[in-house]
């Protein structure tokens, strides 16, 4: 089927297709079943969420930063959701509080993130024509495209968007009474969540079965590259815990609408008993946060793969202990799944438990400490190529480890006492996860912008994108640890009611100037990213210099992605800067027999082998 | 990646990518994980049960003194215990035994279909198919009668709810916000989880039906193998498992 629709679109236009390929508009770029137009439409729609979640959170840093603020001139944008006296609605601030991390979380760095490189990396990098289904493919965009229609309507009903945060604890988020954003705006975010579990699960099954089964000639799983193992990974932890949120939003759901009682029991609302009885508000959260902390890894970890990737290339070094990264992502993989309480450590569950889940926790420091060592040692002594896409890898790095050294007090139980639901969580999550999970995206687009567009974006802007952005967010984020230590909660309107935290105005308005010049920095990127689509540079064949079969296919690639046959794979991705090699890169379908001044001892006996199987 | 391994130090054999490792191709394999993600639902489903059932007291005393009351979990084999046909006598268990029999004759039915399908067998397809879509709409039938029953009420003596406090029973049966039985979680998890299983059902009663048109028109035939029956059947085998598990649930335990 794809051999057939074999493409070579070398034009200039990529626009210009009318003519070029019996596929018309709608299924060339609209209903495509190419993983390739998919992962594209995947990113623009990721890009389209993070605009908006990203313009919420100014929002509400307004307002935190600048409480005495007349916001009258943003009636233009949120309407009645500015009050008569010129403030915002208290209950709008959590509805953005809410739409934010449930758009960035969910519609960003979930979707945009694995729906965009998963997509486009997976076939291109394992050697194969196409997803295993790209029907399915299909539909999982569609799904998420219906999700995202969805939520986005949610935004502008009457009642406002839900905004019981994104973690819709009940009994908030079951009883419409208990306030506007529970009525209306729960349910479509209830459906738009359900749409978008079905999306992931169809993309995750496509993704796992498409590494499995269809790998070229040669690509063995101890082969392939980080970036692939960390898609894999992600995929199956979606394919394990989204499906537990299905079953937790489905008797949600029942709780809101049917009458039953799953999550609610003796609950007085306005002076009126409610009759339900026996629930447990305590086992949403058990069931939402065994999804709700993989997530954090499915967030993560294709980011660290695409760091793996990029670092291992422009440090012209191979990536240092291929195997314990492969090793320490697996024990990320289960670790993820049983760590799931210790966002719930302050719910009254026994202290015992929480100190079996606070263990639990810290073991996982190991495998993230080994990846970060192993960034590190890849840096070392390497010949470092400064582009965009490594300064952000780079930067990906200092997140994870900033982010991540907070991590250790956060997961205690005991000093998670003072620390929860304050800033501190707010600047720990944002960093290890949400920043750090951005940079990797954004590295990934610089990196593979060539591949995908034919064309290179801008250096030049993609430094002064990436100082900004990587200045501002510290500057946004490290205050927040003092604010947070110093008690503030997070999700709360506002501050200046209270005396102890009058001390921290300036470090608010601060960290509001911050975000705002780091959201705008994000322009500049949005500049160059659709004017090289159009005009940039023509992209070489291997910009990057780059040993993963993405950069052998055509510089366009048409669906089949490889005009002939598809290579066969005959080494490991990280052949840089192999002693005796001409060059400082060998890709992986170079044959070991090529290559004879170059090759390691034990690689001779495969050289043999090479020529035994080329007979057969 | 053992195998992998294995097949590299083979000197004939330098494949380490290979199409299907499993020898699996990768429909059988989407419905593999599909069904591991599935059952990762019903997992979280039922140890909601589990934790919901155990938050509230069981019935202490004889279980021949039980009557049902909105301060204990009811023992499964006093509710469960009528037969159509026969009202008013108490034989526990045998309706849902017959149902669980049932279903699992109907596994037994798939595997046949699936086994003819080896042999290209297309009469012998389309007849194990049959029965085993006879045995899913039984099933369903089933289940319709036990929900109907148990919303409609035991009519057992005394057994019901004083809503009024009055004396006199006003509401019999059961819905998702009261039952005369137990706790209104006992019936609100019983809807809940049959249900969803139940729907499992119907899709894979649909999806038997699908397979039996394109069987009974050739395209398997047309196609080479029968494949598309051993997912479909992979799925009904998952329905049964889960049913089992189920009924442990709230038979048994």
């Amino acid at each position: 089927m794809a051999s057939t629709a074999v493409n070579e679109q070398l034009d200039d236009h990529i626009e210009d297709h009318a003519h070029e390929h019996h596929d018309n508009f709608i299924t060339k770029y609209i209903f495509s079943t190419d993983h390739k137009t998919i992962a594209k439409q995947y990113l623009i729609t990721g890009i389209f969420w993070a605009i908006i979640g990203g313009g919420m959170s100014l929002v509400f840093r307004l307002q935190l930063g600048f409480p005495e603020a007349q916001l009258e001139w943003l009636r233009p944008f949120l309407g009645k959701w500015i009050t008569t006296s010129g403030k915002l609605d208290p209950e709008f601030y959590l509805a953005l509080v809410t739409m934010h991390g449930t758009i960035m979380v969910f519609f960003v760095l979930t979707a945009g993130l694995s729906g965009t490189f998963s997509n486009y990396l997976i076939p291109l990098q394992i050697g194969a024509r196409d997803m295993a289904s790209g029907f399915m493919n299909m539909l999982s965009y569609w799904f998420f495209f219906v999700s995202s229609v969805v939520m986005f309507i949610s935004l502008f009903i009457e009642t406002g968007p839900a905004s019981g945060g994104w973690v819709i604890y009940p009994p908030l988020s079951a009883l419409p009474q208990a306030m506007s954003g529970s009525g209306l705006g729960m349910t479509l975010w209830l459906v738009s969540m359900a749409l978008f579990i079905v999306s992931t699960l169809l993309g995750g099954i496509n993704y796992i079965t498409t590494i499995i089964n269809l790998r070229t000639k040669g690509m063995s799983f101890a082969k392939l590259p980080l970036t692939i193992w960390a898609f894999f990974l992600t995929a199956v932890i979606g394919l394990l815990s989204f499906p537990v949120l299905l079953g937790a939003a489905l008797l949600l759901i029942f709780d809101r609408s049917f009458g039953t009682s799953f999550y609610l029991s003796d609950i007085y609302i306005a002076g009126e008993a409610l009759p339900n009885m026996g629930g447990s508000p305590i086992l949403f959260q058990h069931l939402f946060w065994f999804l709700g902390h993989p997530e954090v890894y499915i967030v993560l970890l294709p980011a660290l793969g695409i760091t793996s990737e990029i670092i291992a290339t422009n440090s012209r070094k191979p990536i240092f202990g291929y195997k314990a990264m492969i090793i320490s992502m697996l024990g990320i993989t289960v670790l993820s799944f049983v760590v799931w309480a210790h966002h719930m450590f302050v719910s009254g569950m026994n202290p015992f438990l929480g100190s079996i889940f606070m263990l639990l926790t810290l073991i996982i420091a190991v495998p993230s400490a080994v990846k970060v060592f192993n960034y590190l040692t890849t840096l070392w002594k390497g010949n470092i190529v400064f582009t965009p896409a490594m300064l952000f890898s780079i930067g990906l790095v200092s997140f994870f480890i900033s982010g991540g050294l907070t991590g250790l007090f956060v997961g205690n139980s005991a000093i998670d006492i003072q620390l929860h639901d304050t800033y501190f969580i707010v600047a720990h999550f944002h960093l290890v996860m949400g920043s750090a999970a951005f940079f990797g995206m954004l590295a990934g687009i610089y990196h593979w912008f060539p591949k995908m567009f034919g064309r290179m974006m801008d250096s030049k802007l993609g430094y002064i994108h990436f100082w900004i952005s990587f200045v501002g967010i510290y500057m946004v984020f490290f205050p927040m640890h003092y604010i947070g230590i110093a008690g503030f909660p997070r999700r709360y309107y506002s501050f200046t009611n209270f005396d102890a935290f009058s001390t921290f105005v300036d470090l608010n308005s601060f960290v509001s100037v911050a975000a705002i010049l780091t959201f705008g920095a994000q322009f500049i990127f949005l500049f160059n990213f659709f004017y090289s689509i159009f005009r940039g540079k023509k992209a070489p064949a291997n910009p990057w210099r780059s040993n993963t079969l993405e950069w052998t296919t055509p510089r366009n690639p048409g669906h089949g992605n490889w005009p002939g046959e598809i290579p066969s794979v005959h080494r490991w991705p990280y052949d840089y800067s192999k002693p005796g090699a001409k060059e400082d890169y060998i890709p992986q379908h170079i044959p070991l027999s090529e290559t004879p001044e170059s090759n390691l001892q034990h690689e001779t006996r495969f050289v043999k082998e090479e020529k035994v199987s080329a007979k057969t | 990646m053992a195998s992998t391994a294995i097949a590299e130090q083979t000197s004939k054999n330098l494949w380490g990518g290979g199409v299907s490792p499993l020898k699996a191709s990768y429909g059988k394999l989407m419905m593999w994980f599909f069904l591991l993600s599935d059952a990762f639902t019903f997992s979280g489903l039922l140890i909601t049960y589990g934790l919901l059932r155990y938050s509230h007291p069981a019935f202490e005393g004889k279980a021949a003194d039980f009557m049902p009351s909105q301060e204990y979990w009811p023992i499964p084999e006093k509710i469960f215990d009528a037969l159509p046909f026969l009202h008013g006598v108490s034989i526990p268990l045998a309706f849902v035994g017959l149902m669980t029999f049932i279903l699992i004759m109907s596994s037994v039915t798939m595997v046949l279909a699936v086994e003819a399908g080896h042999r290209m067998d297309r009469k012998n397809v389309m007849k194990w198919m049959l029965w085993t879509i006879v045995g899913g709409l039984a099933f369903l039938g089933c289940q319709a009668w036990e929900w109907s029953h148990f919303i409609a009420g035991s009519g057992k003596e005394g057994w019901g709810l004083d809503l009024t406090g009055n004396g006199v029973i006003d509401f019999v049966g059961a819905n998702l916000a009261m039952n005369e039985y137990g706790p209104q979680l006992f019936a609100d998890l019983f809807f809940f989880i049959t249900g969803f299983h139940g729907t499992h059902v119907l899709s894979g009663v649909v999806l038997n039906v699908i397979v039996f048109y394109q069987a009974s028109v050739g395209t398997f035939e047309r196609r080479g193998h029968y494949e598309m029956i051993e997912k479909v059947g992979l799925y009904w085998h998952f329905v049964d498992l889960v049913w089992v598990f189920v009924f442990t649930f709230f038979y048994l335990i």
